[in-house]
């Protein structure tokens, strides 16, 4: 395996909803231009780990976080401000969640919030971030439609479109596909690998055979805790942990 | 009793019950309609009053009437859905804002004569604007207030949550949520807040008895510092304070308020309904 350079450096990571702790110190890193997959059973603390990332953790009422996420070796919390934060790093979430606007406009939001008005400019990222999400084709001739009457596949592609505009750094999925059929299932797969040419994936799933498909290197989350990380390959046939062999075996979860 | 029969005397009690609501406003509809409709006609709404109010028309109170509620909405209405986005989307729960929204529910169950009274000292007196349009105005606009955030925060608090995170998590700020993924999807909300607060300002004698309304002021109001005729006080007046006003003409006052309030509801639905069908989640 090539070396690449670490794009998150995660470094003793804990975070606590009020008195409770959902995730338990923490470190790893994950590679520029991999697909890192996180699996673990529910309430194991992924979504969690996904939304401290992008500070999005900051909105959960109660939430305190403590360590270290460096980001291209700078510390998140010190260096970046949360909005361009969240400009590098997008997020894809479980449901498809178009704002109630047009296909177009829903591409743009990003772009508009930071002042972007030249429409030439705004026409070249929906192409490109529909291109590369492969849903041009299918849209091009009614990008002023509202986004709520694509398909459920159809919006989840939108949604990655829609982060791919803004050229972001990394790209975030939780579950992406927990709401879709396995057709769409199987082309958002292959627009991940795709993208992670140009891109560094973080993808959470609680579909175990998805992690294997796609992941570079895949972490086990139980409760809070990270049991083991390692490359897809041998977590997926020589786990060093009992419970992570008991999990993707189907024992429990 | 079996269940066909109590579900009968179920149906017809409640049917009843919501019959008693409609009976009184068909009732008050068509005494006032029936004993003021006579009194309607073009120079009854455009004219000055004649004669110590036995004579002439109610223009200056239809217009007082006007300028004072347009003036309590454009008061009311941005200042308590600034306080009400304050509310909902910045302030968390804390002691702050839990002592703001009681204030809030207080607020509406103050009387309004007392409102009339709290616009006397403050307004008339304190700030030297006088018994005028100015006064009334703001006298009114404290007084819907309450109407309007309540109304502005529940709307705002129906807006998904998800809309604010999706927002946030493609790099806008705060404020650039509020103004493009909520305020516009509450607006129609809002709009029913305005609606509801609009009548009642239109309708209100108190809190403009000692601001704002004239006795008898036969020539229109020149600034924001003159005082008004408006159209509840004046129906006060001619019912109660001046002998041989004909009944027509009570009447007839009362049907245009009424009128002039629905038609001011009219015109805030309509409005509402135009922002209501560009939503879609």
């Amino acid at each position: 395996m090539v070396s690449r350079p670490v794009k998150f450096s995660i470094q003793g990571l804990h975070v606590h909803y009020g008195e409770l702790c959902v995730l338990r110190e923490l470190s790893l890193e994950i590679l520029a231009n991999e697909i890192f997959t996180v699996i673990g059973p529910a309430n194991s603390g992924k979504t969690t780990f996904l939304h401290s990332l992008n500070r999005l953790i900051d909105l959960a009422p109660g939430s305190r976080v403590s360590g270290r996420i460096l980001l291209d070796g700078d510390d998140i919390r010190l260096r970046l401000e949360k909005e361009n934060l969240r400009r590098k790093v997008g997020i894809v979430f479980a449901l498809p969640l178009p704002l109630p606007l047009s296909i177009y406009e829903n591409i743009v939001y990003g772009l508009r919030m930071q002042g972007v008005r030249d429409r030439a400019v705004l026409d070249e990222a929906v192409e490109r971030s529909l291109r590369e999400s492969y849903l041009w084709e299918e849209v091009k001739d009614r990008l002023r439609s509202p986004a709520m009457n694509l398909s459920g596949g159809q919006q989840q592609r939108l949604c990655m479109a829609r982060i791919l505009a803004g050229r972001p750094d990394v790209l975030l999925f939780d579950e992406p596909t927990s709401g879709l059929d396995p057709i769409s299932t199987a082309r958002i797969e292959e627009t991940l690998l795709e993208l992670k040419e140009r891109y560094t994936i973080v993808l959470v799933t609680n579909n175990v055979a998805q992690a294997a498909r796609v992941g570079d290197r895949t972490a086990f989350f139980l409760m809070g805790e990270m049991v083991e990380v390692s490359e897809t390959g041998r977590m997926f046939t020589a786990p060093a942990d009992p419970r992570t062999s008991d999990y993707i075996t189907g024992k429990f979860g | 009793m079996s269940p066909r029969l109590s579900q009968k005397i179920a149906f017809a009690l409640l049917f009843l019950a919501t019959l008693l609501v409609v009976l009184p406003v068909a009732v008050i509809l068509f005494i006032i309609v029936a004993k003021g409709a006579s009194a309607l006609s073009w120079d009854f709404l455009l004219t000055m009053p004649r004669d110590g109010m036995t004579a002439g028309g109610i223009l200056p109170a239809i217009l007082g009437t006007l300028y004072l509620v347009l003036g309590a909405v454009l008061f009311a209405v941005p200042l308590g859905v600034a306080a009400a986005v304050y509310l909902v989307e910045y302030s968390s729960d804390n002691r702050f804002s839990r002592l703001v929204k009681l204030a809030i529910v207080n607020l509406a169950g103050v009387p309004s004569v007392v409102y009339g009274l709290f616009g006397l000292g403050i307004f008339v007196t304190f700030f030297r604007f006088g018994a005028s349009i100015l006064s009334g105005a703001l006298t009114l606009g404290i007084m819907i207030l309450p109407v309007i955030i309540t109304s502005a925060r529940e709307a705002l608090e129906s807006v998904p949550r998800h809309f604010r995170t999706v927002s946030l998590s493609l790099g806008a700020s705060r404020w650039q949520t509020v103004r493009h993924a909520v305020l516009p999807h509450a607006l129609p909300g809002i709009m029913t807040g305005m609606i509801l607060g609009l009548g009642r300002a239109a309708g209100e004698t108190a809190p403009i008895l000692f601001t704002v309304a004239a006795f008898y002021l036969p020539r229109l109001p020149q600034s924001l510092f003159d005082q008004t005729m408006a159209l509840p006080y004046h129906l006060y007046v001619i019912s109660t304070q001046v002998p041989g006003i004909p009944e027509n003409v009570r009447y007839g006052t009362g049907l245009v308020l009424l009128a002039l309030v629905l038609l001011l509801n009219l015109a805030a639905i309509v409005l509402r309904a135009r922002f209501r069908r560009k939503k879609k989640w």
